[in-house]
């Protein structure tokens, strides 16, 4: 297992784990997700091939509503 | 005004204004390349419900509305978005909450993943008891947005300055605060705004702090291409009727402008003819 920060809070994660499958766990269904990591965008498209690593700072975002 | 059922068109308000008056109210604003008919844009946040919001959309006849980006638990996502797309409006993700040039960015870069669209509402904000933006770290996170190829509309102070360097840096619109966002204070510097509006070439969108109806009228009235508000419709009493008061009264605010204001007078003067007073 490794340790990350996922939205604030600690999350451990099995070893390998890319973003895809954190997404796939905390999405919850939404489809219009953005996920920052260390301070860059992870683009869609790379999120089954960026593995997570200990110690990363992970921000996975979704639409709300805002002025 | 009928308009309780959501699904009903939005009411129209073409059977009170001649044909003439109507085309001029709603000559296309065009913003960045984009033709749109109405110039009141609405921010989601604050109403109390989808349904509410909904009505309210419909009622503004809204074409433009922002979003906003939050960790995915606090997030209202999937209905909200599935409103917005019912309601036809296009989407403009703001950047909410960030206080640096550096969030800002990283923020606009998400919300052009998430929402899958280029442009931004760049709001970089001083403090948290004024939300008043920073206007360095604003220009600074312009300027890189726009190297980035993103369409970026600056809320900004009503400093005309501010808003010449933002034009210049090659925001697409200027958005200038008429008081701190939610306040409902109105436009408390309209000769700033006026100001502004004659530094920029690009539209000018009055942004923030709008109260009731006569604000925004005036917001036109000085000159504003459009006028954006959230809080004075979707916290009023009755969010789908302000919405349809603010859609009129920024349609009266551009009519006045195009029509042309009396000067102000020290005394009066009176309209009804002197010639032929009769000597009673």
């Amino acid at each position: 297992m490794i340790t990350v920060t996922v939205n604030g809070a600690p999350a451990e994660l099995a070893e390998g784990s890319t973003v895809a499958d954190l997404v796939a766990e905390r999405s919850g269904g939404h489809d219009r997700v953005a996920v920052a990591r260390n301070g860059d965008v992870v683009p869609r498209s790379t999120w089954p091939t960026t593995p997570l690593t200990a110690g990363d700072v992970v921000e996975v975002l979704a639409p709300t509503a805002g002025g | 005004m009928p308009t309780t059922d959501p699904t009903t068109p939005a009411p129209d308000t073409a059977d009170l204004a001649p044909a003439l008056g109507r085309e001029e109210a709603t000559d296309p604003f065009a913003l960045a390349g984009e033709n749109f008919t109405s110039r009141l844009l609405l921010g989601t946040g604050g109403a109390p419900s989808l349904e509410s919001l909904e009505r309210a959309i419909r009622a503004s006849g809204t074409q433009l509305v922002t979003v906003a980006l939050r960790r995915v638990e606090a997030s209202s996502s999937g209905a909200m978005l599935e409103v917005l797309e019912r309601c036809g409006v296009r989407l403009l993700p703001n950047t909410a909450g960030c206080h640096t040039a550096r969030e800002a960015v990283l923020t606009a870069r998400l919300a052009r993943e998430a929402f899958g669209t280029s442009w931004v509402k760049l709001e970089v904000i001083g403090d948290e008891h004024t939300l008043l933006p920073d206007g360095v770290e604003l220009l600074d996170a312009a300027e890189q947005l726009v190297a980035e190829g993103f369409t970026v509309l600056a809320y900004t102070t009503d400093d005309p300055i501010l808003g010449r360097r933002l034009a210049d840096a090659g925001c697409a619109a200027v958005m200038p605060l008429g008081s701190p966002i939610g306040s409902g204070l109105g436009i408390r510097n309209p000769h700033n705004i006026a100001l502004l509006r004659d530094a920029v070439s690009v539209p000018v969108v009055l942004d923030a702090g709008i109260g009731t109806a006569s604000d925004a009228a005036l917001a036109m009235e000085l000159g504003c291409d459009a006028v954006l508000l959230a809080s004075a419709v979707t916290r009023a009493r009755d969010p789908e009727r302000m919405a349809l008061a603010m859609r009129q009264a920024v349609e009266a605010g551009r009519l006045a402008a195009g029509a042309g204001r009396i000067p102000r007078r020290w005394h009066a003067e009176a309209s009804t003819p002197m010639q032929g007073l009769p000597d009673l």
